[in-house]
């Protein structure tokens, strides 16, 4: 299998503190990658930091790169083309990132001006294209719409529009759902899914929401406190998480059908980043903690193929069935 | 009053508000509430649920009195709610709570938390000073709190403490309603989990009824008795929480609940097209009828009122209650 875009020992920290501890990953071209964990956890800063875009008292340590191309340090030059070019990325809250005195067409024109060169008449016709594309009714017209007058859902098809504007052969999308009502998530998810399959983009899904990342991606990684804890593909993670976190997540989410139970609830909260624990970082909330789980951080098993866990008892399902708490 | 008399009764709640497009424009009508019904009964819980927009959160405010009415009713045991500011109306504060989504917009950050879930005490004047510190170290073990985060600010505990903090200061003067408005969308999945175990326990241990908005319904279905189901200011679809899950009547239930995402979950999704709809722009007839796949000609002109079925459930909709006549006719 081939690598788009891989990371090496990625690490960031803020002032001293750590907010990403090493994270290892590799994406495929044209490959759904679901980042689940809680805030905080580190799943945005990744992305923020393999592209550059984090604030200058942020340190960066470790590799991330693109078609083997090195995207750490590299010169603005270089960031600038794969940024929006080669990565594209849309974030939580469409609305913020428009600019809300300039019309939709127009910045989406700039968008394609940038990366594609088109200007004029050939750009309009391209916006709308990219605006038929993301289903934006009525096209032509919306174009002269500014960002105050589409709906929430609407404002995001015009992000993901922009997003496509460079024709990246990757999309980070960052929680693109989590300000949006359940019928207009089911609306966007479904839009990013037909846009994956038509350009054969990867996409990485950024989500807190175990089930918006069950439906959408190939593979899930599961990042507690700035580390990748498990690693598995979608169905996989579901029929058999390891880690006693993705276990504790998935038993958080109160299910749909059957009698009602008292739900798993992890106990305690995320730990802070001037606190973490010397070894494994959720071993104060874990219910299977051992005395080897302090002792050292844990390394990443494999338990199946494209499987991994970074769990000391990840091999002993029994010993992990979470009590309620 | 007698014991077996809901908590309380809704009827007809409508709560309309001017908008004026820019600042010249003629002023619209916004009816965010259009006749909404319900009861509640001690002890029990009722979920709201509803996209933004809906009027849930208006409704929720209308049945505490935060709001008056511009039509309809609110009794609260047996008897209607007081005007707005009155005497009698500060007395019923007391007995029906509201609870947020924000749990550090809710609390005041200059105050510790213990100081602040006595607060209602002193306001209503319950006890003396021994027995407000009793309470109040009382309900912190209640919600989970240890007895030393008392003298904390708020900014010093995570989320999920905040809206345990919330809930103790809201428990403090005995209340019989809890009105919860989204009080776990704000946190990370395994708080809401703890939230959500919290709500059960604390409607076991002191019997307080409560009326949950969210717009999630498995969250709806973790906590609540009884579920409606909200659209553009009405209620579209009330029934037990199961069966409105499982075999949703009104299309926009079924389009809800094939929308939830759930891992390993099966079937086909159904996609609404269009935006949720402006409550300042109310179609014709049937709210639902632009979005809504089973629309009949008479959707657009009649709007369906909300009956029973015969399985009890309630329904506001042509086409399903034409399917259930018809099946009962063959």
């Amino acid at each position: 299998m081939s690598t788009l875009v891989a990371l090496r020992g990625l690490k960031v920290s803020f002032a001293g503190q750590p907010a990403l501890r090493g994270i290892d990953l590799s994406i495929a071209p044209g490959e759904a990658l679901g980042l689940v964990g809680e805030s905080g956890c580190g799943k945005s800063v990744t992305w923020l930091a393999a592209l550059s875009l984090l604030p200058g008292k942020a340190t960066i340590e470790g590799s991330a790169t693109l078609g083997g191309e090195e995207l750490i340090g590299a010169p603005a030059r270089v960031l600038e083309r794969v940024r929006g070019g080669r990565i594209a990325m849309i974030f939580q809250d469409p609305a913020s990132s428009l600019n809300p005195v300039h019309r939709v067409g127009k910045q989406l024109a700039e968008a394609l001006r940038l990366h594609r060169g088109l200007t004029g008449d050939a750009a309009r016709a391209e916006a709308k294209r990219l605006f038929d594309l993301v289903g934006i009714p009525d096209a032509a017209r919306r174009l002269d719409a500014y960002p105050h007058e589409f709906s929430g859902g609407q404002n995001q098809r015009v992000m993901i529009a922009m997003a496509l504007a460079g024709q990246p052969e990757m999309l980070v999308a960052d929680e693109p759902t989590t300000a949006l009502d359940v019928t207009i998530q089911a609306q966007i998810l479904d839009l990013l899914r037909s846009l994956r399959r038509e350009f054969n983009m990867a996409l990485v899904l950024i989500s807190h929401d175990l089930g918006v990342v069950a439906d959408t991606c190939d593979r899930v990684a599961v990042m507690y406190a700035g580390r990748i804890v498990e690693e598995a593909p979608v169905a996989r993670l579901f029929a058999a998480p390891a880690h006693p976190y993705t276990r504790g997540l998935l038993g958080a989410l109160p299910p749909i059908t059957g009698p009602r139970r008292r739900l798993a609830a992890i106990p305690g909260g995320v730990p802070e980043p001037w606190a973490m624990p010397k070894g494994c970082a959720f071993a104060p909330r874990c219910a299977a903690r051992i005395a080897a789980c302090d002792a050292g951080v844990p390394s990443a098993t494999e338990l199946a193929p494209f499987h991994v866990a970074a769990c000391l008892r990840a091999h002993e399902p029994a010993a992990l069935e979470m009590e309620p708490a | 009053m007698r014991p077996d008399a809901s908590l309380l009764d809704a009827t007809g709640l409508v709560r309309r508000y001017e908008m004026r497009r820019g600042i010249f424009g003629a002023a619209v009508e916004v009816r965010a509430v259009d006749g909404v019904s319900l009861t509640l009964e001690r002890g029990r819980t009722l979920g709201l649920v509803g996209e933004s927009g809906c009027g849930k959160s208006t409704t929720g405010r209308l049945v505490l009195g935060l709001e008056t009415p511009d039509a309809g009713s609110v009794a609260f045991e047996g008897k209607p709610m007081p005007p707005p500011g009155s005497a009698p109306w500060r007395a019923l504060r007391a007995r029906m709570q509201m609870v947020f989504q924000d749990p550090l917009g809710a609390l005041d950050r200059r105050l510790t938390i213990g100081a602040q879930v006595r607060e209602p005490l002193d306001i209503h004047e319950q006890g003396d000073a021994p027995a407000r510190a009793a309470k109040v170290a009382r309900l912190l073990a209640a919600v989970g709190l240890r007895p030393d985060q008392a003298a904390r600010y708020p900014h010093e505990l995570s989320g999920g403490q905040r809206q345990r903090a919330v809930l103790a200061r809201a428990l403090a003067t005995d209340p019989a309603l809890l009105v919860c408005d989204e009080p776990i969308s704000a946190l990370d999945v395994s708080i809401q989990a703890q939230v959500m175990n919290l709500l059960v326990d604390i409607q076991a241990e002191f019997g307080v009824a409560m009326l949950f908005i969210s717009h999630d319904l498995r969250a709806v279905r973790q906590v609540s008795h009884r579920v409606a189901v909200m659209y553009l200011g009405r209620i579209v679809e009330e029934g037990e929480p199961d069966a409105v899950l499982h075999a949703p009547a009104h299309p926009y239930s079924q389009a809800l609940v094939s929308a939830i995402p759930h891992p390993g979950k099966q079937g086909t999704r159904i996609v609404l097209q269009g935006d949720p709809p402006n409550p300042a722009d109310r179609p014709t007839g049937c709210a639902f009828h632009p979005r809504c796949a089973a629309a009949v000609a008479r959707c657009r002109a009649e709007s369906p009122d909300l009956k029973a079925r015969p399985d009890g459930r309630l329904v506001a909709c042509h086409v399903a209650h034409a399917e259930t006549a018809l099946s009962r006719a063959a």
